[in-house]
């Protein structure tokens, strides 16, 4: 398996929009602790290291 | 006063003016042991079992007073059996299994270390270091009451120390004045601030963690469970980053508090101060006494090499860790238990001197996997900037209804001992068998239909033979071998899932320290022969 970079999410715009709600009305601080509570589950989700460590290329 | 830099918790070798001190000529030993503590006690019994004299000098006429080590684990508990130390050990201690962490107001989660069953020993037990260290000093007695080459002088302050090729030097301080003392090898077991790598320029580096830990041992009979607490955040006044409480033997319970980097010592080590905070941290009204109380800060370093030439640096001389994890005097056990049978054949010329190398090379191994663990744990409970707070918060908040969230909780990993991969002693591996026993492995203890296995791999090299008949081999280049047969009933299903997995029938050759050096599903007498070859650094021909 590869870090798949290519478009993979149905309705994007649909999906934006979520994720701007969910940080609808939160300070700086809770923002930032649902960014990171966000990023764990996600990563656990993918579980495979490698992936992982693409992922963490690609974002840096 | 010469020595005498702590108080005492047992005063155990006291001072007392020997021969070599009135000699003309500096008395010669083989061995030197610099340091009294745990590891150095332990590694002079260990070579006098096998019959090599070991002499120690401590500086001091006891055991030190005071809180240091509370978690001795398996590892430890097996190799002081075979110093004879460890029934006593596992008596008085107190046996924990369950731990439970907090974060701020709530509880996030608990867990079981759920020891494996038919070991002899358990995964951990608490007990107080001046105790760990008076049972290793009474097993050096009974082996100095049977004879055994051992001997500890009190007050034997090691004040300089010259090599040249052919031995050490040593000027040693007492309360009768100096004298001097030679040696084919020396291990400076001396601490962590030891000054035998200072008088020999030596250099101890790594990082110093930038936080302070207030240290309180009180007595008091408390209804808590023999569980490990351990709160982030704990919801006290002067909000303290980590506080925990672990129980030890006499009702003496180990409770700490992270205490931050830009903190008043002299105020926080006040008792009134340190009553106030425990008097907030327990239930209200819990009685207690202060039994002891110290500030430590932890770093995390080694020295680049731990031999240097006829000199060995073994226990927190040779590397330190914080102690989250426990992995300080469990690891130093470990370097006593590593040097000794290696000290033992070369001093007995059965094996090169270039064997002592592959003790730098083993347990620096060991060394860097602790230091890593250590790390990642002091990491953990002081994040070193915003985010890395933001992300420990995180795992913490996940970890209370999410399973997967709660292994990256760490609050130290505990002590477990490492396998030499890669490293030259082990014989590539040739048995498809159980990962876990794999050259360079501690072998895992195991039930057998009476009794326990390691107790059957004294200190020498042994062949475990697992339903298979060895050749008969007694002694490889004056090197002894015993052969541990096992069968029928012996081979219980534990025994068989540790060392035999899917295979019918297993060879093992065990080093003295109980570590695998090579397997087969057999082997003749010549490949067995090069195995130990391998396995006490010869040159293979
Ligand atoms: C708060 C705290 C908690 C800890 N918890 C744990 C734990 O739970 N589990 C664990 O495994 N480890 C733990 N440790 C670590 C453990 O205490 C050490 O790893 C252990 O004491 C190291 O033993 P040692 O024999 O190498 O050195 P030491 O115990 O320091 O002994 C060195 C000896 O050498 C003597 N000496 C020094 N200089 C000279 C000299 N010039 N001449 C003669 N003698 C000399 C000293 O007096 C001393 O007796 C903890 C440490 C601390 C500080």
């Amino acid at each position: 398996m590869q870090l798949n970079t290519q478009p993979n999410i149905p309705d994007p715009d649909g999906f934006y929009d979520e994720l701007l709600a969910a940080h609808q009305g939160l300070t700086k601080d809770q923002s930032d602790a649902l960014n990171a509570r966000l990023i764990l589950i996600l990563a656990n989700h993918i579980g495979d290291r490698d992936i992982l460590r693409e992922a963490l290329k690609a974002a840096g | 006063m010469v020595g005498a830099t702590y108080a005492l918790a047992h005063k155990l070798y006291p001072y007392a003016p020997v021969a070599d001190q009135a000699a003309d000529v500096a008395v010669h030993h083989p061995v030197i042991i610099i340091g009294g503590g745990p590891i150095g006690v332990a590694t002079g019994i260990d070579l006098a079992q096998k019959g090599t004299p070991a002499l120690i000098l401590d500086d001091h006429d006891g055991v030190g007073m005071g809180s240091r080590a509370i978690c001795f684990a398996k590892r430890t508990l097996e190799i002081a059996d075979r110093l004879g130390a460890g029934a006593e050990m596992v008596e008085k201690g107190v046996v924990w299994n369950v731990g439970r962490v907090f974060h701020g107001e709530g509880e996030v989660f608990d867990f079981n270390l759920l020891p494996e069953d038919g070991h002899r020993n358990p995964a951990f037990i608490n007990l107080q270091q001046p105790y760990f260290e008076k049972f290793l000093v009474d097993a050096l007695r009974r082996a100095e009451a049977e004879g055994k080459p051992i001997e500890i002088r009190g007050r034997n302050v090691v004040t300089g120390i010259r090599q040249d090729a052919d031995k050490v030097t040593l000027s040693i301080d007492t309360p009768d004045g100096p004298y001097t003392l030679t040696a084919d090898y020396v291990i400076a077991c001396d601490g962590a601030r030891s000054p035998t790598r200072d008088m020999m320029g030596l250099s101890f580096d790594g990082r110093v963690f930038e936080d302070n830990f207030l240290i309180a041992d009180v007595k008091m009979t408390a209804d808590f469970p023999t569980e490990r607490w351990f709160w982030f955040e704990p919801p006290l006044a002067n909000a303290p980053q980590s506080a925990l409480l672990h129980k030890q033997p006499d009702d003496v319970w180990r409770i700490d508090f992270q205490l931050g980097w830009d903190i008043d010592r002299e105020a926080e080590l006040d008792p009134a101060k340190i009553r106030q905070r425990i008097d907030e941290f327990l239930p209200d009204g819990t009685a207690y006494e202060l039994v002891w109380t110290s500030i430590y800060t932890f770093q995390c370093r080694r020295m680049e090499r731990f031999r240097h030439g006829r000199v060995m640096f073994a226990g927190d001389a040779a590397h330190q860790v914080s102690p989250f994890g426990a992995r300080g005097a469990n690891s130093g056990i470990q370097d006593s238990d590593n040097l000794a049978w290696k000290l033992d054949l070369v001093l007995r010329s059965l094996a090169p001197d270039t064997l002592l190398d592959t003790y730098h090379a083993e347990r620096a191994h060991g060394a860097d996997e602790n230091i890593l663990n250590s790390t990642r744990a002091t990491d953990f409970l002081t994040p070193k900037s915003e985010m890395s707070k933001i992300f420990r918060n995180a795992v913490l908040t996940l970890a209370r209804d999410h399973a997967f969230a709660r292994p990256m909780v760490n609050s130290g990993r505990l002590s477990v001992p490492c396998t030499y991969d890669g490293l030259p002693l082990n014989t590539p591996d040739a048995l498809t068998g159980p990962a876990r026993t794999r050259p360079g492995s501690p072998c895992p203890d195991a039930p057998l239909a009476d009794g326990f296995l390691l107790d059957r791999l004294p200190g020498c090299f042994t062949l475990l033979a697992l339903d298979t008949d060895p050749p008969d081999i007694t002694e490889v280049g004056g090197i002894p071998i015993r052969t541990l047969r096992l069968h029928g009933a012996d081979l219980t299903d534990a025994l068989r899932d540790r060392y035999l997995g899917d295979a019918p029938h297993a060879l093992y050759l065990i080093r003295p320290d109980q570590h695998v050096a090579a397997r087969w599903p057999n082997a003749d007498a010549a490949t067995i022969t090069t195995a130990l070859s391998t396995a006490t650094g010869q040159p293979c021909n």
